[in-house]
Order: structure tokens, then sequence, then C-alpha cells
């Protein structure tokens, strides 16, 4: 675990979790602790169990044993059923910011909707102020000149941005991304990686699964590498990254580090 | 052929012409008045029809299994029963068990639960196809499951059901003709009736046919436009 991070709090907390897929179990007792404020990444081979982990924190995937924590309240909750349990994760999504690989814009809102939906819908907002706070995060990531346009009018660097932003809309606790930058043209990447490094300037707390090895480097505090679903080895960005410890990690680097800067 | 010789008789400007086109001239507002009643069952078939199709398509989101099966089951039974038949079991077996119905309302109970049978499957459909990553990203900024449908699910799905349904609208418009059967004076009907007194098939079943086009056309013309506007949006 981080040991020299724990003058901090935790914000999100994972707790030997595990996740089976029929027979075959993709997260073997994960454990993870990201700090209020810290950026942590997560690299791996595809099938690793990187974004089932991710995917697990907001709730897509249930968790089959194990906990997750969100600022000290408990995401899964097997002892919860139907209704109350819909309330409860409703409430918990709202303060996670989740961004996808494929955006998932919603096709049929203009940007400035797809940011301001659920502050209105779910906060309550009127519509000046949800716009104004739309206004505020489209500038944020660049966009307040795409307001009005629909997302099949935008570049995929574009809708990510937006996505970044709807996420952002709802002052979310953490932001989760998943593979944020995977789908993008080559010369899309950098624009997406520059709002992420902006947010981790303004000090926001992140979980990030990542292909992007030399994006990693830069931006986390701390980095997990993942295979099999297990954490084989967790160190610092620097360390993971010239020199880790474990034949596998080495490994994956070796075949990565090629495609990769 | 008898017919043809007696309106050679009757009608001497048309000696020796295919068609009497006269005769067409003259029946032809009959026969509009006719096409609007085929309009007005297959419309008000197409509108109940699609309240039966939403009830289908909520009753087979039960957890509760029976209530799905019953769904399930209905569905089948409109799907692998010929309408003729489900008309004139409607029709003629209805009253047996107390179920008496004038012919209009009989054709349009009878089109509206046969559509909404075929229809609900193809709102299913389209709301199966939407994108799954579209329910994530909303349920991830913590819509519940009936806001997500609302506010992401349906409003997609309903662009994608407007041609199928569509589809679905024009065959019910077609197969109105049949409850001509149960004696509704739409424009089949009144087409077999003209015929009967004037011996004139060709010229009156043509006319009932371009009758036929021009509705359809019409209602394909509504649906693409609904379509187009529907997703001018979502198309680059």
């Amino acid at each position: 675990m981080s040991t020299e991070k724990q003058t901090d709090t935790p914000m999100v907390e994972v707790r030997n979790v595990h996740k089976r897929f029929g027979d075959l179990e993709v997260l073997k007792g994960i454990n993870l602790t990201v700090n209020r404020g810290k950026i942590i990444s997560i690299i791996g081979p595809s099938g690793s169990g990187k974004s089932t982990l991710l995917r697990s924190v907001n709730h897509l995937e249930v968790i089959d044993e194990g906990a997750i924590l969100l600022d000290g309240v408990q995401v899964n909750r097997p002892d919860m059923k139907g209704l109350a349990f819909e309330r409860h994760i409703n409430n918990i999504r709202q303060n996670m910011g989740m961004v996808f690989q494929h955006f998932n814009l919603f096709p049929h809102l203009s940007t400035i909707d797809n940011v301001t939906l659920a502050p209105r819908k779910l906060k309550g907002m009127d519509k000046k102020t949800a716009r104004d706070l739309g206004m505020e995060q489209l500038e944020r990531v660049g966009l307040a000149e795409k307001a009005d346009v629909f997302p099949n009018w935008l570049s995929g660097g574009q809708k990510q941005r937006v996505a970044i932003a709807r996420a952002l809309a709802m002052k979310p606790k953490v932001m989760l991304f998943d593979e944020a930058t995977s789908a993008l043209d080559p010369e899309l990447v950098e624009e997406v990686n520059r709002v992420m490094r902006s947010l981790a300037d303004e000090h926001m707390t992140m979980l990030i699964v990542t292909h992007e090895m030399g994006f990693a480097r830069d931006v986390s505090d701390w980095a997990l590498f993942m295979d099999g679903g297990v954490v084989v080895e967790e160190c610092t960005p620097d360390k993971l990254f010239s020199n880790p410890d474990q034949e596998r990690t080495r490994n994956f680097l070796q075949k990565h580090l090629g495609n990769n800067h | 052929m008898r017919g043809w010789g007696v309106v050679r008789e009757n009608n001497n400007s048309n000696q020796g012409k295919a068609m009497d086109f006269n005769l067409m001239v003259e029946v032809t507002p009959l026969l509009i008045r006719a096409a609007w009643v085929t309009i007005d069952i297959s419309s008000r078939a197409i509108f109940f029809g699609f309240f039966v199709a939403c009830g289908l398509v909520f009753l087979q989101t039960f957890r509760f299994g029976p209530i799905r099966w019953f769904a399930r089951g209905y569905i089948s039974v409109i799907r692998g029963t010929p309408y003729f038949v489900q008309l004139l079991l409607v029709f003629y077996g209805g009253p047996s068990i107390g179920l008496r119905l004038d012919p209009l309302t009989c054709g349009v109970v009878v089109g509206a639960f046969n559509i909404g049978a075929y229809m609900s499957e193809a709102i299913r459909g389209s709301i199966e196809s939407v994108d799954k990553g579209q329910s994530e990203a909303a349920r991830s900024l913590g819509f519940g499951k009936i806001r997500t449908m609302g506010y992401i699910v349906l409003p997609q799905a309903a662009s994608l059901m407007i041609r199928s349904v569509g589809v679905l609208a024009i065959v019910l418009v077609k197969n109105s003709s049949l409850v001509s059967i149960i004696s509704v004076v739409e424009l089949t009907y009144q087409a077999q009736r003209l015929i009967g007194s004037t011996y004139k098939p060709l010229e009156i079943f043509t006319i009932s046919a371009l009758m036929y086009i021009i509705i359809v056309y019409a209602v394909m013309g509504i649906i693409e436009l609904a379509y187009r506007r529907a997703t001018r949006y979502t198309t680059q």
C-alpha cells in the first residue's frame, strides 16, 4: 500500500475485491487506496482486469467479494436491496465522475445539455444557473464555443473533453478515467491529456486506467501494474517505469515502450 | 365477361375501349369517401395499437414470470395466426362469449391488438439497440433506471423505431382491406359493392389500387420526414 501517502485521508478504498464472470475470476483480491488530491494510474495488458476494477468502483460491475469505499462510505452494499440500494448508489455516483473509452456522449442532446442534464435533473438546478455552470465546465476543457453543437459534429478529442466537462459539472470527489484516450487518433490524444493535466494541477483526485505510459509517468503520484487479476507491482511512477522489481512488469513495459514515445 | 356487354350497350361513347373512363370518373368520389374510412380505421388502430404495444413492452419488464409469459404468449399467438382469422374469430366468435362489436369497432380493435403485438417487438428492439454505453454514462452520473430510460434511452430509441413502426403501419393500411369481410364500408368493400352494380372490376379495382398507393406513399412520406427530423442531430 502507499505508505508514504497515508498522511492524507483516503478518498477511494478498494479492499480485497474479487470479481468473477462465470468461471473466470477477473479480479483476485485487489487492494488499492487513492488519497484525497492524489492521482493513481493503473497500467497492464488488456484482460488484466484494470477496466473491470475501475468500473467496479462506479458499481457498473457488481463485485462478488470485498468492499469499495468512497470518502468513507461503502459503495457496494450487499445488505441493501431494490429501491433502497438504487437510491444509495445513485447518490454515491453523483460524487464520482466517470470518463469512458468511447465517450458515451448523449447524441440527442447539444453539448451544453450533455453537461447540464445531470445538474438540472439530479440537483434541481434551474436552467440559468445550470447553463452558467455548464459554460464554466466547457471553458475548463476549452470548448465553450461548441456549447450549442451536437456531439456528432465534434472530433473524438472534443467529444472526450465534453465528456470530462459533463462529469466535472457534478462536482465529483473523484474522477475515474477508463482508457480515456484509447479510442482516439494519435494526434487527438494530447488535447485530452492536457485537460487531464490541468485537473491534476487543481488537485482533483483521479484514478486512471491507461495505455499512455508517458502520460501516466508524468501525472501520477502512484502507479500500479496489473496482470491476471492481481496487482503485480505498485510504486512511484518513476520507479515503475524505469526500474520495476517484477519480471512481468519489465516484460510488459519492454513490449509497450516501443509504441509509446 | 357478361359485364362488358352490358356496359357497351348502355354507354356507346366507350365502345371499343379497353377501359370505361367515364365510369371511373363517376365512381371516384364514392371510392374517395370509402378511402377516408380506410384511413380512419387504420389511423385509429395504429393510435390504440401504440398503447397496446407500450403495455406489452412494459409487461415484459416484470420480474414476475407469469406476467412476462402472458405478454410473450400473446405476441406469439398474434404473430402466428393470420390477421384475417383474428378478424373472423373476434367478429363471429366474439358474440358467443358476450363480445358483440359493430363492424367498424371490431376492425379498429382487432387492428389495434394485431399491430400492437408487432409494434411491441419493434419498440423493444429499438430500445435494446441503443448503445449500452449510453445508459452506463447516465447511470454513472447518478440517474436511476427510470430517468435513464426517460431522458437517455427512450428519446434515442424513438428515432430508431420510426422506420420499423412505419413499415408496420403500412402493412396495417393494406391489411385493412380485409375488414371488408365483416362489411365495414371501407375502400375494398365499397369497390366490391360498386362492381356488383356495374360489373366493371378492372376499372374499379384499378382506382381503389391507386388510392391504396396514394395512402401508402403518403404514410411513407410522413415516416421519412419524421425520421429525418428525429435524426437531424445525430447524422452527419
